[in-house]
């Protein structure tokens, strides 16, 4: 029997399942990608595979399903290799360095077999046996199919390796031990691959798959609990990303105006959108990583995204960040900021060059001044290499208190909504970050 | 009136507090440096220095600026006296139509100033929100490593190196 059956030993009541789509996995494609074992102790199955040996359907398949699972935005340092990791991903628990996932035998997942790297996507465990961190999203790519998981695994190994080693993690005890992840597996991770909803188009559950199972979209779009966990009761109502919030997808999205399936595709497919503005922060890299895939997918994906707000949903209790009313002399300020700073472009009834009006804008509209500050702080720019609609950086420029009075007056003229409380705060907060970032960059 | 500080010098200024700091510069203070290009913040041309950061005059508003620190090209050298950014610039003739090279040489010595020995990434992404349309920028590039280098050489701290009040 090439591939044993043996039981997964860190989850209790999914080995069978488990094991099951091993088999079904493995016996599908053993064909086309030599090297599939279930997996076994560490270092017990050094098979590299040939990138020759695998089926070019095959890996241009997982470059799709790559792409759309966005492997790239993480697993890619600022100007480094693309999926030779390094990139420091910034977590309520700590600094955790992306891993190298080229092909590499010493630094990557040269030594995978194809059923090592359906572990580590399904049940987020190394092949040597060690809990990974949950900010790699398996909690989602559990719901993916085996032969989606092998397509991906197919396309990796036939990328260049690079033999780099990715900095240590900076987390303190006890998120420091591995196993702690044991018991968060115990609580958030479902078994199963997601199944079609009865009822709904063909196509909508197509989106539905690939959204959940590998664009993990709600892994930036929903609240997280105290233990890093989507709040399962608050789907797509609004979380966090990289200093960013990701706007609420769901019936309490503070879009000005209604997404349609159309207007999502648009924006997935282009980066901006007339009535929504453009794609800023870690979505820009998504739209990047989207203009490798099909029309067909991207179109199935905003079908089942503009479906999420067209049904009623719990609100998330984030309007804790509004306060009341600016005060006369704050907003009198911001106006004057606003005439000098951003009129030129946003107000000068010169459209077609992508300045949004902002009174169609979500990030003056939602609960709160997170995306607002990251926009004017920094600009909008397309992903390195794309081209786009561009904004400048305003953060060399502005002082925290005075993008306090600039938010007071947009929300007051444009979204007519009460003002933020402490923006001055969250910009002082996203400077620092910044300057961590950079600084764990450098190292 | 609006009190602003440029190269080491106060100015009282008459002037709509919405005001684009460029104008500011041009119109009452005769510092032509810095260009108008496209007054949108997407070609570099109007960049002067503020607390020691890069940023596009052309559409900072002179209310955001009392109290701070604002530098032109005037205030890094003279035609007779270069400054060492542009003593470089000059040095490998950097400028074509030289339209763009006040905001070329600002952001160069923003950049210099932060991080006196830069790699070629950093240079190049700092330089990156400036714009030439005649196509020096090799030579730009090659401007900014060389002032890197006499930097280096002559051990100069750039902040305080050469400045020239002007007005």
């Amino acid at each position: 029997m090439p591939f044993p059956l043996l039981s997964p030993r860190s989850k209790l009541g999914r080995a069978g399942l488990r094991t099951a789509a091993f088999a079904f996995g493995c016996a599908a494609l053993v064909a086309s990608v030599p090297g599939c074992a279930a997996p076994g102790a560490e270092g017990a199955h050094v098979t590299p595979v040939s990138p020759l040996s695998i089926d070019d359907a095959l890996v241009r398949k997982g470059a799709t399903l790559a792409a759309i699972g966005n492997c790239a935005s993480c697993h890619t340092a600022e100007h480094g290799k693309s999926y030779a990791g390094g990139r420091p991903l910034a977590t309520p628990f700590g600094t955790i360095y992306a891993t190298n996932i080229t092909p590499d035998p010493e630094t990557g997942i040269g030594r995978y077999s194809s059923a090592d790297f359906l572990r580590a996507m399904h049940e987020g465990i190394a092949r040597d046996g060690r809990h990974l961190y949950p900010v790699f999203p398996y909690d989602h790519f559990a719901l993916a199919t085996p032969a989606d998981v092998q397509a991906i695994y197919a396309f990796l190994m036939t990328r260049a390796p690079v033999q780099v080693q990715v900095p240590r993690n900076h987390l303190p005890f006890p998120v420091s031990v591995r196993g702690s992840v044991a018991l968060w597996n115990a609580l958030y991770l479902k078994d199963g691959v997601l199944q079609p909803v009865p009822g709904q188009s063909a196509q909508w559950n197509r989106g539905a798959y690939l959204a959940e199972a590998l664009a993990h979209c709600s892994a930036c779009h929903t609240p997280r609990n105290l233990l890093g966990a989507e709040k399962k009761a608050l789907p797509y109502a609004g979380g966090e990303a990289d200093g960013w919030h990701p706007p609420a997808l769901n019936r309490s999205s503070a879009a000005p105006t209604p997404w349609t399936s159309e207007q999502v595709y648009t924006y997935l497919r282009r980066g901006s959108e007339d009535a929504h503005g453009l794609a800023g922060g870690p979505m820009a890299e998504v739209v990047s990583n989207l203009s490798r895939v099909p029309d067909d997918d991207v179109r199935a994906i905003a079908v089942y995204i503009a479906s999420l707000s067209a049904q009623p949903a719990p609100i998330a209790k984030a309007r804790a960040a509004e306060g009341s009313s600016g005060d006369a002399q704050t907003v009198a300020r911001g106006q004057v900021i606003y005439a000098g700073a951003c009129a030129s472009c946003h107000d000068g009834g010169r459209r077609g060059n992508g300045a949004l009006d902002l009174s169609l804008s979500t990030a003056v509209a939602m609960p709160t001044p997170a995306n607002l500050v990251q926009i004017v702080r920094n600009g909008l720019t397309p992903a390195a290499g794309e081209r786009g609609a561009w904004m400048p950086a305003f953060g060399a420029a502005i002082t925290d208190a005075q993008l306090a009075d600039l938010a007071a007056y947009l929300r007051e003229h444009f979204a007519g909504k009460p003002a933020w409380k402490d923006v001055a705060g969250a910009a002082k907060k996203v400077r620092e970050e910044q300057a961590k970032l950079s600084q764990a960059s450098a190292r | 009136m609006i009190t602003l500080n440029v190269n080491g010098r106060d100015h009282q200024v008459d002037a709509d507090p919405a005001t684009p700091l460029l104008y500011v510069l041009r119109d009452e203070l005769q510092l032509n440096g810095a260009k108008y290009g496209c007054g949108m913040g997407q070609c570099g041309a109007c960049t002067v220095m503020v607390d020691g950061a890069a940023v596009f005059s052309c559409l900072t508003p002179v209310s955001l600026l009392p109290g701070r620190r604002i530098k032109t090209v005037e205030g890094l050298g003279s035609a007779e006296k270069p400054g060492v950014v542009q003593r470089a610039f000059i040095e490998e003739q950097a400028a074509q139509c030289g339209y763009c090279i006040a905001g070329m040489v600002m952001r160069a010595q923003a950049l210099l100033e932060q991080n006196p020995s830069p790699t070629p990434t950093q240079v190049r992404d700092a330089m990156s929100p400036n714009l030439c349309r005649c196509g020096t920028h090799m030579r730009i590039l090659r401007a900014v490593d060389r002032a890197a280098d006499a930097i280096k050489s002559a051990g100069v701290d750039l902040k305080e190196a050469g400045n020239v009040r002007t007005g």
